[in-house]
């Protein structure tokens, strides 16, 4: 799950995590009122949950209250494309408006989790400001890593090393450990999946400040933190995906228009693997779950069709112990209750096959079945392309 | 011979009386396995449907010899579960339960490390070697006693490859699902080392899928040491990156982990790569062959 910025710094000046001062506001005028009380320049920020936002136009500098209150207007509504946003953009709510910081240096910190060494990594570079990822590519020399222990967490001594690493010396050195070690306690605490600081700063009055903050938080902990959750922006999230999440169904839309319904995460995409080898686009990824019981195979099919782009649907189910005339009759009443006119490619096994196929025919619906997902996939491509 | 597990394998279920873990300690038992009980804190001494139920797994081990532990507690106590287990000298821990926080995976494995206990999941169908013992939530008969070792990330997806083992008259050693999670208990190169010391397994099958590099450091364990043919399958060639896949470990990030690089990776280590889900069977089919 991701957050906003400003929540992001809020959660880290609770941890003593310092960062500019600075509140949120949704109107032009509200922009205004809160520079005035900071007095002096502001910066104007988009709050949407890419990256990105400085070079599409959503972070901008004033020099007074009037300034940020133009600013705000300009950004305020407008929808922002950056290569992190979806194709279409995110329209803008919310600007946060902080005091403009005198920069010296701009550098990088984050936590996040080491799949290969199963632990939690710290990483800290003297490039601030840039993609990681660039650096990690162009500069590997300039990260610096620690890597905490399992059990005990990241040592003073490894936080040392990162504000070395980072550069800093005298006051701004013991307030970069200190915030190092307060990052890395409110990552853990949080159950964030990453925790970044890009940049942190160096002021040229020797403070060290959060000048940017993404938190991203492990979706598996979030039932021991409802005040993350409570955090949620439903206009960040498309709605299908939302709707999807209720039902307790994985959802993710693509851009194709071959819909698939499978149950289980490794076969829903190797549908979609297999949908693209038959010359086809899938129009989403659809895990419905081992059971693929009748109720989330009617929300699967409300979900699905609720895509206007979806000309054909490829249902790809590989029960067991699961009984196919079951499976079969919850598709039909499923595309009975909604008035489905779509053809429907599927492939199913488990018990009493033959049975479920039988009823699939028998229904009198647009219904294919097929043996297998070789068959389906071909038969469901061909469907889409006759019906497109 | 198999891997893990076989007739002399002792299953204790912990969470028996739940929903889940009923039903599949039954269907484990009629599968043929030695399911010797379950576990459930408080209900110690009582039976349920036919099992013996005790508080600890260290009352099990005790009273049984369990010797393998199938855990479907839910995710806010499945490391514990798992630690438990561990501390009690079980070998084999096969953790079903799905959605286990990271942050404690990493704790759990950790700890793991400091005992002998081999961890198998979390998020994952278990394991079976057919004909012998299961200890998982698989159908068991769509298996069928033979040469090809599977492992893979992934349920339902080994179930298919199974399937057309099968229905080519191919028998598979063991089958391992070592889960969708980003931080695991064994490893493909576990599995790997695993099925090339037993004589029963002749052709490996392994299916990874997108996010991390587990994939890539099981192509280097076969380069360097595996000796029997492999063919590998990487499901979510089509996966956007950014999105996680249903699995919390299924995730293209920083443009690293995609299906493309690790098929690559496959393919230079001298696995047989396959494109296609449906040709998985035949591929294998084609390698033992070629093997004579």
């Amino acid at each position: 799950m991701k957050i906003h910025e400003y929540q992001a710094k809020s959660i880290l000046t609770e941890f003593g995590v310092p960062v500019p001062r600075g509140e949120v506001a949704e109107t032009p005028a509200h922009a205004r009122a809160i520079a005035e009380r900071l007095g002096g320049p502001v910066v104007v920020k988009a709050q949407v949950h890419a990256g990105g936002r400085g070079k599409a136009g959503g972070i901008k500098l004033a020099q007074d209250a009037a300034g940020a209150e133009e600013a705000a207007r300009q950004i305020l509504g407008m929808t922002l494309k950056t290569p992190q946003t979806p194709p279409e953009g995110i329209r803008v709510l919310k600007v946060l408006v902080e005091e403009a910081s005198p920069v010296a240096a701009e550098l990088y910190l984050a936590t996040t989790l080491d799949r290969a060494r199963s632990t939690h990594v710290v990483m800290a570079s003297q490039a601030g400001g840039m993609e990681i990822e660039e650096v990690a590519a162009r500069h590997p020399e300039r990260i610096v890593r620690e890597w905490a222990d399992p059990a005990l967490g990241l040592q003073p001594f490894q936080a040392r090393a990162l504000g070395f690493g980072l550069g800093l010396s005298g006051d701004a050195f013991k307030a970069g450990v200190t915030l190092i070690l307060d990052l890395f306690r409110l990552y853990l605490a949080k159950d964030c999946s990453l925790a970044e600081i890009n940049p942190l700063v160096l002021t040229r009055d020797g403070r060290v400040l959060a000048l940017d903050a993404k938190l991203n938080f492990d979706d598996n902990a979030l039932f021991r933190h409802p005040e993350v959750v409570a955090l949620r922006d439903p206009n960040e999230e498309d709605p299908l995906d939302v709707e999807a999440s209720k039902h307790g169904l994985n959802y993710i839309k693509l851009d194709g228009n071959v819909g698939c319904m499978v149950n289980g995460a490794g076969l829903a995409m190797a549908t979609m693997d297999i949908i693209k080898l038959a010359g086809g686009e899938p129009a989403n990824f659809l895990d419905v779950g081992g059971g693929a019981s009748p109720e989330q195979i009617e929300n699967a099919f409300r979900i699905l069709s609720s895509d206007p782009s979806v000309r054909a649907v490829f249902i790809n189910v590989f029960g067991g112990i699961l009984r196919c005339d079951r499976l079969a009759g919850g598709v039909i009443a499923a595309v009975r209750k909604l008035g489905l006119r779509l053809p429907v490619v599927v492939r199913m096994e488990g018990t009493n096959v033959e049975l479920g196929k039988k009823m699939l025919a028998e229904s009198g619906l647009n219904f294919t079945s097929a043996d297998d997902m070789g068959e389906g996939a071909a038969r469901v491509v061909e469907l889409a392309r006759g019906a497109a | 011979m198999s891997i893990l597990v076989d007739r002399s394998t002792r299953v204790v279920v912990q969470g028996i009386t739940g929903r889940e873990g009923t039903f599949h300690a039954l269907r484990c038992k009629e599968y043929g396995t030695r399911v010797v009980g379950g576990v459930t804190p408080g209900k110690g001494g009582t039976t349920h449907e036919g099992f013996p139920v005790w508080n600890t797994i260290a009352a099990a081990v005790r009273a049984e010899g369990a010797n393998c532990a199938l855990i479907f507690v839910p995710p806010s106590a499945a490391a514990d579960a798992i630690m438990e287990a561990a501390a009690a000298g079980v070998g084999v821990i096969v953790c079903i339960t799905e959605g286990i926080p990271v942050a404690e995976m990493v704790r759990v494995k950790a700890f793991l490390g400091r005992t002998a206990s081999r961890l198998v999941g979390p998020n994952c169908p278990g394991l079976i070697s057919p004909g012998k013992a299961k200890a998982g939530i698989m159908p068991g008969h769509i298996h069928k006693e033979g040469p090809v070792g599977v492992v893979s990330r992934s349920g339902t997806l080994t179930y298919e490859v199974v399937h057309q083992l099968t229905q080519r008259g191919l028998g598979q050693s063991s089958c391992v699902g070592i889960g969708g999670d980003p931080v695991n208990g064994t490893s493909f190169v576990d599995v790997l080392g695993l099925f090339q010391a037993d004589p029963q397994t002749e052709a490996i099958m392994l299916i990874g899928e997108i996010g991390g590099t587990a994939e890539e450091e099981a192509a280097e364990f076969v380069r360097a040491r595996v000796t029997k043919p492999v063919v590998g399958f990487i499901c979510g060639q089509t996966a956007p990156p950014g999105r996680r896949m249903g699995h919390a470990g299924a995730i293209i990030s920083g443009g690293k982990g995609t299906a493309a690089e690790k098929m690559r990776a496959m393919e230079a280590a001298g696995i047989t790569t396959v494109r296609s889900p449906a040709d998985m069977g035949v591929t294998v089919a084609r390698v033992l062959a070629r093997k004579g």
